[in-house]
């Protein structure tokens, strides 16, 4: 080390690790650099916008263009309320209602299937995993055309009614395994869980529901975490599916209702962009606060179920 | 005689064990029959029939199919050609962006859950409220970008989301907005976490630099992740569709007319099921075609820790 640092005192810094104080402190001013440059670009979007839900309807269209309103209008995260013709508030209880019936039913039922799979032999397993992991790369669009006649013709045939334009399509499909993704997560995270629990479970007389409910639901919270927030969030941000089924606007979910809302035509004389901004970013909160106060989990879900690789 | 009971003890419990592994992955099992697998042999004989939901189908032969390749759709083309050009621009610049912004984050900067944080907000943005708020970014005449670029001197400002010629563009900036900090950089970062230090250790030994580190162990020991990452995102991007229905809804002069917009259209627009069924499986053999490709090559590349060479 020595010998190089005085024949190429450049290089040398750079090539060993310890003489090379002043390089690696600036190598590391560059990261924070590199990070707050990034974290700016990341956020100037939601900065930007979080100034126009605040402004009035001149300020939002003055040129040029201000970051923030000179008397943040607070009153239009309360007029999005209000609005004639656009039930803002519905929007919002139909997506919680829609989203919580669909955790339930992913999460109940992927944590079943996912653990037949992990924890029982039996005939066809293997097959099904295989196709299993084969629906992974399925794209949905496959089954979108027949998914929609199934809702609109079978009912009419059984109940002589459709189930378009009603929650059915939406939700009815999560209790069914939640999705291959979800199985496949929670059926990994099963099988790292020691069998000899299970085993000392049996010989203290437990049958397969109270494993499944007192050993292996316990341990999961991670991974169970980790597919609640995956299909929450899916759920939330769903657009595709709502389109396609519902035409009621009382009945819409809050991604459609803000379409609904940009569509609307608004009265010449009364634009409302900052409200649009301000519906906007409230329809971004719930899906934030949920997975900030889940995040620990679902890193972790992530990690120990190996779908790094 | 003892022997015999045993083993007719263990049969039985070997069908026990059978059939609860039916009961508990049923679920899934079922949903596979009901949403998947049926609806996709239904969609495969719509493939080949004229309907119109109003009237039975009708059985054409090949004829949904020729319509399609021929170019007697016009749409058909130039929307499967935009689609493969997202992709091969999008793909490799949220992949690079997500690795670099993972690499970023695992440098044990102070600060890192908060860096970690305000990257992944964005991705958390659903579609639509992403695409609203991008409309408003983008907006040629009072919009903050283009405030800022003439006040940086340019003098045509683009008209963004509003000019056939950079409607495009305009939606790659918005996507890669939302993608690069998200599920899949977390994806990286759990891979890179995975690395073990060991192998640091031993190429800090032989006087590796930073840079020879990262292509000679970092880069290597996450083919899969990376691999991951290849085969979800361009499946991902082949399927794009709400940002660019909410933002241009498919224009200007379809300059943002995507496969699946053009599906979409067909399908619950014209009302014309069964030529909409054949271009979903039409999508289908393309996703299939390229995930396919994947997995072969991927044996060039891919390195699997603890796999025979």
């Amino acid at each position: 080390m020595a010998t190089t640092a005085t024949a190429t005192p450049l290089r040398s810094r750079a090539a060993t690790q310890r003489g090379a104080v002043p390089t690696r402190l600036f190598g590391r001013t560059a990261l924070y650099v590199l990070a707050i440059a990034g974290a700016c670009l990341f956020m100037g979007p939601f900065v930007f916008t979080v100034g126009s839900s605040l402004k009035t309807v001149a300020e939002i269209h003055a040129f040029p263009p201000t970051l923030f309103p000179a008397v943040p209008q607070w009153q239009n995260y309360v007029s999005i309320f209000t609005i004639p013709g656009v039930p803002y508030a519905i929007f919002y209880r139909n997506t919680i209602i829609i989203a919580v019936l669909v955790l339930t039913g992913a999460v109940t039922t992927a944590a079943a299937s996912a653990y037949g799979f992990a924890r029982f032999r039996w005939k066809g397993r293997n097959l099904f995993f295989l196709v299993l992991l084969s629906t992974l790369v399925l794209p949905e669009e496959i089954v979108l055309i027949p998914k929609f006649l199934m809702f609109n013709n079978l009912p009419r045939l059984l109940i002589h009614r459709t189930l378009i334009d009603t929650w059915w399509p939406l939700i009815l499909p999560s209790w069914f395994g939640g999705g291959a993704f979800n199985v496949f997560l929670l059926r990994q995270f099963f099988m790292q869980i020691p069998r000899e629990l299970d085993e000392a479970a049996v010989l203290d007389g437990a049958n397969s529901f109270q494993i499944f409910y007192r050993i292996l639901l316990p341990l999961s919270r991670p991974a169970l975490a980790t597919v609640g927030i995956f299909s929450f969030l899916g759920t939330w941000n769903d657009f595709f599916h709502p389109l396609i089924y519902l035409n009621t606007n009382t009945k819409f979910p809050l991604s459609l209702g803000l379409r609904y809302f940009q569509q609307q035509p608004a009265d010449a004389t009364q634009p409302r962009d900052h409200l649009l901004m301000a519906a906007s970013l409230l329809a971004i909160v719930p899906a934030v606060l949920l997975f900030f106060s889940a995040q620990r989990y679902f890193v972790r879900g992530i990690v120990m179920s190996g779908i790094k690789g | 005689m003892q022997a015999g009971t045993r083993a007719q003890h263990k049969s039985r419990r070997a069908r026990a064990e059978n059939i609860a592994g039916w009961l508990w992955s049923s679920p899934w099992i079922l949903g596979f029959f009901i949403w998947t697998l049926g609806p996709m042999i239904y969609s495969l004989y719509l493939s080949f029939t004229k309907y119109s939901i109003s009237s039975a189908p009708s059985w054409i032969g090949w004829s949904n199919f020729q319509h399609a390749l021929s170019g007697a759709d016009s749409l058909f083309w130039p929307s499967l050609i935009r689609t493969f050009t997202w992709a091969v621009i999008v793909v490799p610049l949220s992949l690079s962006g997500s690795l670099l912004t993972a690499i970023l984050l695992n440098q044990r900067l102070k600060g890192t859950p908060i860096f970690r944080t305000l990257f992944f907000l964005p991705s958390l943005t659903p579609s639509v409220a992403l695409a609203l708020l991008w409309q408003w970014l983008f907006q040629p005449d009072f919009g903050p970008i283009n405030y800022l670029l003439s006040k940086a001197g340019m003098v045509h400002t683009p008209l963004w989301l509003s000019s056939q010629y950079t409607a495009m563009p305009s939606l790659m900036i918005m996507t890669l907005w939302g993608a690069i900090g998200g599920g899949t950089m977390i994806i990286f970062l759990a891979g890179l976490q995975g690395v073990p230090s060991e192998l640091y250790e031993a190429a800090n030994m032989d006087g590796a630099g930073s840079l020879s580190r990262f292509f000679h162990v970092t880069l290597p020991m996450i083919t899969p992740t990376i691999f991951f990452n290849l085969v979800i995102g361009i499946i991902g991007a082949l399927r794009t569709f709400a940002t660019a229905f909410v933002a241009t809804n498919g224009g200007p002069h379809y300059a943002t007319w995507f496969y699946i917009l053009h599906l979409y259209n067909t399908a619950f627009q014209s009302f014309d099921m069964g030529y909409a069924s054949a271009l979903a499986w039409i999508f289908f053999v393309i996703v299939i075609f390229f995930t396919t490709i994947n997995v072969r090559l991927s044996r060039h590349w891919v390195y699997y820790e603890g796999e025979a060479r």
